[in-house]
């Protein structure tokens, strides 16, 4: 990480990822369109789930394929284990650690022992949904175009749903928790991105909904088809990472961005919590910028997520298959779901053989990273207008930000190099 | 008077060029990972901790393989600051997905990829840990299994060699009960050539072995290819299946000239 400063001025702040490049996008092509799912979620190990939905998504695309509601239900249902696991994750054992002024969840356990085991008892139940319905938390199998390779008896969903009703005690504590942390005063300039759907809070699909940053400026939306027109990524010379623009200006998209987007769709029991953790109600227009805050947000849709697969448990019925057949076609397909960390594109183009031979994927994280850059600089400023500060306060500060976003690079941000340049 | 007390264990986690599922499985193990703590000292975590202490450590894990130039610097200062180095899943110990490059032409891979390939620094492979310096114990699996990351730990804690037996998954499929998929359904399944450690997980959920562990101890493969195109496999379609999570060890032991092709990428 790059900072320039001026004279008390922060005039550059650039933030080098430099995750070695895999290649994903190359290899994939020559593949069969069966297998993107699978291929695609060893990208991140923290959102697998994100990855195979939206791969299916854009497979099913192509092919003209509808997926049966009841299949349908429970890829929602492992998204909400997804959620409840990496946002739990990020909660505890990568960003209170921040707030509390500790190293890390080991080293918070000494002081908040029955908190960060509270942590990752709820960990533990995001995991066990995975687990039942995947196969496994990482890199699930179970998952497959067009639906699942196996679905459960409705009687074999009785010890999990006996874990969630006792998480959600452990997530609304948690959302009290969080709560009660302390948070500087910060505002994300940037327009927020996140998918919609009417009537729900938008997890595995939706529509691409943009609410700009400054005053009136309505609330827009596009199709997914036109996704890369909208939303174009840029390579800096500093990092293995692309930068992504929607319509030539910086955007968030994540936790802020969907509870800007949908929180008004959440259950009154969901926005109450909200409500009482200082969150403004996005049903009255308010949106949440604060970066900062993006913790309270995440802890109300891990209590969101419980509930959801409470309700979706409770209306399962099991299907009569559990994937419908995906012939292939020849054409192009677009998918995209919410992963914890934001909006998830992927794009295929087959063959009438069904091989790939063209793939697209845009992660969040080169979508927020303009907007994580825009922070860094501001939140610097800041600091600076308060008198000097050491490099090491300093990267301390700006290592803080970045997790306010995305713990995937948070593996870079803990032992972020920060090199300050003051003229 | 008593003894001033051991010192323990130091613990180092490191990443190359990786997903970060290996990893995040030590966080993943949730009712183990506190008592760990108290007896062991994690020293370096990068993804879990901003406290970085130096080396040396007792026992170092790592996740992700070399390809870049920097990573073929970096592995050898942590196998220098290590006592013991465990490679933890398929980057690791055979290069991973990501290893696919080895069979293609990589600056036509970097210039689908990236609009300014001359930015990107990328060796033209992915090799694994042990390509490059010795390495004590190899964990295999695309990702590694949690009870198999805690008996491996534990082990060279105890100074003993971890018990993780390099049979098939049949042998788990088995003991699981399962109903043998190409036997029953004629489904295709690398069960009898991949490396046990999932507890034969795709095969309980209706799917054939896809082969995320790598090659068992003894694999057959001349008696594996006829069976899978006896499932209805064709010689492209074994290639593929073969060539994904442990591409390079997959690889190495086709019988030669039997599925064309090899130097076609996959």
């Amino acid at each position: 990480m790059r900072l320039r400063i001026d004279d008390g001025t922060v005039t550059g702040a650039e933030l080098r990822i430099y995750e070695p490049p895999r290649f994903f996008e190359a290899f994939l092509r020559g593949r069969r369109h069966t297998e993107p799912p699978d291929i695609t979620s060893r990208v991140c190990g923290i959102c697998p789930v994100a990855y195979q939905t939206s791969a299916c998504h854009a497979i099913e695309d192509v092919c003209g394929v509808t997926v049966d509601e009841r299949p349908a239900a429970l890829r929602r249902l492992l998204y909400c284990g997804e959620w409840i696991e990496s946002h739990t994750l990020h909660i505890y054992l990568l960003h209170a650690p921040d707030f509390l002024g500790r190293d890390s969840a080991i080293d918070l356990s000494r002081t908040h022992r029955a908190d960060v085991e509270r942590g990752l008892r709820l960990k533990q139940a995001g995991n066990s949904i995975m687990e039942f319905l995947g196969g496994r938390s990482i890199h699930p199998v179970n998952v497959r175009v067009g639906g699942f390779h196996h679905a459960p008896a409705r009687a074999d969903f009785r010890p999990l749903a006996e874990r969630l009703r006792r998480a959600r005690d452990d997530a609304l504590e948690t959302v009290a928790w969080v709560a009660g942390f302390d948070f500087p005063d910060a505002e994300c300039e940037a327009d927020l991105l996140a998918l919609s759907v009417p009537g729900t809070y938008a997890i595995e699909t939706g529509v691409p909904t943009v609410l700009p940053y400054g005053a009136g400026q309505a609330r827009r939306t596009f199709p997914l088809a036109d996704f890369t027109t909208h939303v174009v990524e840029e390579q800096v010379p500093y990092s293995t990472a692309l930068q992504a623009r929607l319509d030539g200006r910086r955007h968030l998209t994540g936790a802020l961005a969907r509870y800007a987007v949908s929180g008004h769709l959440l259950p009154p029991a969901v926005r109450d919590a909200a409500r009482a953790a200082g969150l403004a109600d996005p049903a009255s227009g308010e949106v949440c910028r604060n970066p900062f805050r993006s913790v309270v947000v995440r802890a109300v849709e891990v209590l969101y997520a419980v509930e959801e697969a409470l309700r979706l448990i409770d209306a399962y019925e099991r299907p009569s298959r559990p994937a419908v057949d995906v012939p292939p076609r020849a054409g192009t397909g677009h998918g995209a779901s919410e992963a914890p960390r934001g909006t998830l594109y992927h794009r295929y183009v087959l063959d009438a053989e069904g091989l790939v031979t063209d793939a697209r994927l845009i992660p969040p994280t080169s979508q927020n990273q303009g907007a994580i850059e825009e922070d860094l600089r501001r939140i610097v400023q800041d600091r600076l207008r308060r008198g000097d500060a050491t490099d090491a306060e300093l990267t301390r500060l700006c290592e803080r930000a970045i997790r306010n976003h995305d713990p995937c690079i948070s593996c870079s941000a803990h032992f972020l190099d920060l090199t300050v340049e003051r003229a | 008077m008593t003894a001033p007390a051991r010192p323990r264990p130091r613990l180092g986690v490191f990443k190359f060029a990786s997903c970060d599922g290996c990893q995040l499985t030590l966080l993943d193990c949730e009712d183990e990972l506190l008592p760990l703590a108290d007896r062991i000292e994690i020293a370096h975590f990068a993804e879990a901790s901003g406290d970085i202490r130096p080396g040396p450590y007792d026992l170092a894990l790592v996740e992700g393989s070399v390809s870049t130039p920097e990573h073929l610097e970096r592995v050898r200062r942590v196998r220098a600051e290590s006592r013991h180095l465990v490679t933890i899943g398929a980057c690791a110990t055979a290069g991973g997905v990501q290893a696919l490059r080895n069979f293609a032409d990589v600056t036509e891979f970097r210039a689908v990829v990236y609009a300014k390939p001359e930015y990107i620094e990328t060796l033209a492979t992915s090799t694994p840990i042990s390509a490059h310096v010795p390495v004590d114990f190899e964990l295999r699996g695309c990702p590694i299994d949690r009870g198999q990351l805690i008996e491996v730990v534990t082990a060279f804690l105890a100074g003993r060699r971890p018990d993780i037996p390099d049979h098939s998954v049949c042998f788990a499929c088995k003991r699981r009960g399962t109903t043998c998929l190409p036997v029953a359904h004629g489904t295709p399944c690398l069960g009898p050539v991949t490396h046990a450690g999932c507890g034969a997980l795709c095969p309980a959920y209706g799917r054939g072995c896809y082969g995320c562990f790598g090659p068992s101890g003894s694999p057959n493969m001349p008696a594996m290819i006829p069976l899978l195109r006896s499932d209805g496999m064709s010689d492209e379609d074994i290639l593929r299946f073969l060539h994904t999570f442990n591409v390079d060890d997959f690889a190495a032991i086709e019988p030669p000239g039997t599925l064309g092709g090899r130097e076609e990428s996959p």
